[in-house]
């Protein structure tokens, strides 16, 4: 059924194709992707990010507080994550000890960006991948041009109901951003969320309007988004086995259930080589053997990390840094989360995994090895939005109106901070060392930087380069799949 | 419903009090559809895509109906369906056709140093486009050039102190290489979809001409940044009072001690507030001026006084 199956296989009789994708668009940010192919498959890999501001070095100097403002400016769909992870490290640094309605104040904005990213996600950054919104609206920006042949199969009828869905989900969205706002006061970019906790401690009519909000947005979840994955999926069904990549997984924890941090609706975790273990962020170090810094900046751990840019230096290709977890590459985001947890699917998945794929899954491990897949990690973000929504609906009946949500702090003289957490897209650590009162050394390992990465220097590809190893090109003047591999991660 | 043409001007240049543009901009919208969609390009540099996810949460018009009748947006790289060099050659080839008629949008700053090498943008038959060099190109075609969002206006947070890039602003970028192309800027971090929204659609409606006659000294549509933030706060009477909340969560008083920068910045959030309306910073926490030249820099620390 594949629209781009042409009589002679790219890069038959040994030939090798170079394609390079710049700029991979629907994405958060600059990233390029270079793939050679061979006999029709992907044989090699690198991922390029290719812009560079220097947040860790902007932020030293600067007034500790101000990190959990100037983080969220890394990332314009994720800045919840960067704000949260920001104050985890300002709080531990500054030994305070939020609230319980501090605590699920913070879950409550989080959680609403979570959906907000995860809805945006499949339908506006990926769907395009799937979805032919030029045969409903005509060949007009931004649905084209596209590929001539874009290897798009959806039956008519769907194909229409998802182009209804993609103009519904903007809505949704949108609903979502209200919702971070109500607490967190505007979004993109929050001011709400400071060390100590939130600045905002919500009202009986705010969270009247929080909930009427989510209502809508869960009933959308539940009716639309979760099932129209497993529906598209089973349209694409050759993309659960693609895009395969190395199966190890990293989780730091995120959304705490208790005060003490003791546990998480999400938990931590890491799985490598098939071996579930503890998390232990000791074991965390970036390399840049083949990212534009300084040689000197390699092997590090974040809180002796260095960024000191080489923008010159030979063989490098990127300015992602390679972090490794106990020198290993381990991929980041809901389908690491969802491994890692491995909750209970979502009742209409465990229906329509039976009914679309003859499969009976009861969690998320069921799915075995389709999990880690372009497939796989959609099912997984749908089905983590699911989740999410049920736990906001568990908040909304502990949050306290009235009940105080900032516990107020100093800045401490001399003091270190780690702050983990996860961003939609993945696993987010922020480190930070405090002297005279100032930032003495800020480092961020962001999700992207997670999966994106190039070589480290063992020589292993990054998460997402690996995942591109076998990716299926049949035809190189349409290299459909190797960006689908990509935005599976929501870069 | 209909608009004429000087009860807009008088909406926008905000004589008439007590509407959001959000309300007032739907009928203006449909006058401009009169009008043939402009083609709008849309680059993005050293930012974090923060802008054009606030773009996405206009009210009134939908984002739906501005993407697909209010303008022809040829290249937009969060949203756009192509990629690679089908999409890159696109934004050239509509820069080329439509030259000297099309509005440029940049999203992010534009970093100098090492030619350039911090913020590539584009790759055609293996030559690497950087931010600058597209920027100059397209830069020097395009009708106008609207900076959207605070790194693009002022070099923002990329350009802050500590930045080695060399980031600036497009027009700062425009200056130094004698590109005269009129730029308007509607910053913010992120800037309201209203303030992106309105700026675009009152320059298709009132023309270049008009638009820059109601630009303040740094570059910005009075109809949205023509106010103090402090002088038109809600919480003003607190400060008169000489009453200031002693911490974030008590807000019956005025946010200064707290380090609210409201009293050096101009925008009407006061008014307008954010996301559909439900809340903006001072209400909920403080103003950090983001919509300013001055920031971050100049005003950090966020959260103290002064």
């Amino acid at each position: 059924m594949s629209g781009c199956a042409p009589k002679a296989a790219a890069g038959a009789h040994g030939e090798k194709i170079h394609i390079a994708i710049d700029p991979v668009t629907r994405i958060e940010g600059h990233l390029k992707a270079e793939v050679t192919v061979e006999n029709g498959k992907v044989v090699d890999a690198k991922v390029t990010g290719g812009m560079f501001r220097g947040f860790e070095n902007i932020l030293t100097g600067r007034d500790p507080r101000d990190a959990a403002q100037i983080t969220q400016r890394i990332c314009g769909v994720c800045p919840t994550a960067h704000s949260t992870a920001s104050c985890r490290a300002l709080d531990d640094a500054f030994k305070v000890k939020l609230t319980t309605n501090g605590r699920i104040t913070r879950n409550l904005i989080l959680g609403a960006n979570y959906l907000q990213s995860h809805i945006l996600h499949f339908y506006h950054l990926a769907a395009l991948d799937y979805v032919d919104a030029a045969a409903v609206v005509g060949k007009v920006a931004p649905f084209a041009p596209k590929y001539d042949k874009p290897d798009l199969r959806l039956p008519p009828a769907i194909n229409k109901a998802a182009v209804g869905q993609y103009v519904d989900a903007l809505e949704m969205r949108r609903i979502c951003h209200e919702m971070v706002a109500l607490f967190g006061g505007k979004m993109p970019h929050v001011s709400g969320q400071v060390v100590g906790g939130t600045t905002e401690i919500p009202t009986k009519e705010k969270i009247e309007a929080y909930k009427t909000r989510f209502l809508q947005v869960k009933k959308f979840i539940e009716e639309t988004y979760v099932p129209t994955v497993y529906l598209v999926g089973s349209v694409y069904k050759d993309l659960l086995t693609q895009g395969v990549g190395y199966k190890n997984c990293i989780a730091f924890g995120v959304f705490p259930q208790d005060d003490d941090n003791k546990t998480y609706l999400l938990k931590p975790g890491v799985y490598i080589e098939g071996k579930d273990m503890p998390m232990d962020a000791a074991k965390i170090k970036e390399y840049v053997k083949y990212s534009w810094y300084d040689d000197s900046c390699t092997g590090l751990h974040p809180s002796k990390g260095k960024t000191k840019t080489d923008v010159s230096k030979p063989g490098a290709y990127s300015f992602v840094k390679s972090p490794r977890y106990m020198d290993k590459p381990v991929e980041a985001g809901p389908a690491a989360r969802m491994w890692i947890e491995n909750p209970e699917l979502s009742p209409v998945g465990k229906k329509q995994l039976k009914d679309l794929f003859g499969l009976t899954a009861v969690k998320f491990r069921d799915l075995k090895d389709l999990a880690f897949s372009i497939m796989g990690r959609h099912v997984a973000r749908a089905e983590e939005a699911y989740m999410v929504a049920q736990a906001i609906d568990k908040w909304l009946t502990k949050v306290t109106p009235g009940a105080e949500t900032f516990v107020p702090c100093e800045i401490p003289m001399e003091a270190e901070g780690l702050g983990l957490t996860e961003a939609a897209r993945g696993a987010l650590l922020h480190y930070i060392q405090i002297k005279d009162k100032k930032v003495a050394n800020y480092q961020i390992v962001a999700a992207t930087i997670w999966n994106c990465n190039p070589r480290d220097d063992m020589g292993q590809r990054g998460p997402v380069e690996q995942a591109l190893i076998g990716v299926l090109v049949p035809d190189v003047n349409n290299p459909v799949n190797v960006a689908r591999t990509i935005r599976a991660f929501d870069p | 419903m209909s608009l004429s043409r000087r009860d807009f001007v008088k909406l926008c240049t905000g004589t008439v009090a007590g509407f959001g543009i959000s309300q007032m901009y739907n009928p203006a919208v449909l006058h401009a559809l009169e009008k043939a969609a402009p083609n709008v390009l849309w680059l993005q540099g050293q930012g974090c895509t923060g802008c054009s996810v606030s773009i996405l949460n206009s009210v009134n018009p939908k984002i739906a109906d501005v993407l697909l009748k209010v303008i022809n947006l040829g290249y937009q790289p969060t949203i756009m369906a192509g990629e690679g060099e089908v999409a890159f050659k696109h934004l050239y080839k509509v820069a080329k056709e439509k030259k000297g008629q099309f509005i440029l949008l940049v999203e992010g700053a534009v970093p100098l140093a090492e030619a350039g090498r911090y913020c590539v943008i584009g790759e055609v038959e293996g030559h690497e486009y950087t931010m600058a060099e597209t920027t100059a190109e397209l830069g020097s075609m395009a009708a106008a050039v609207v900076s959207l969002g605070t790194c693009a206006a002022y070099g923002g947070i990329p350009a802050s102190k500590g930045s080695v890039t060399g980031a600036m602003s497009v027009k700062g970028f425009f200056d130094k290489y004698g590109i005269k192309t009129p730029v308007v800027n509607v910053p913010g971090c992120p800037p309201h979809p209203d303030w992106m929204i309105g700026s675009l659609v009152f320059a298709i409606e009132n023309g270049l001409e008009a638009t820059v006659k109601v630009l303040d000294s740094v570059g910005r549509p009075t109809p949205f940044y023509g106010k103090n933030i402090h002088d038109n706060c809600p919480y003003l009477k607190y400060f008169d009072a000489g009453t200031m909340s002693p911490t974030f969560t008590k807000k019956d008083g005025c946010r200064y001690d707290l380090g609210c920068k409201g009293p050096s910045t101009n925008s009407d959030c006061p008014t307008r507030k954010w996301n559909g309306g439900v809340n903006w910073c001072v209400e909920n926490s403080v103003c950090i001026g983001c919509v300013e030249p001055d920031f971050p820099d100049g005003k950090s620390p966020f959260y103290v006084a002064g």
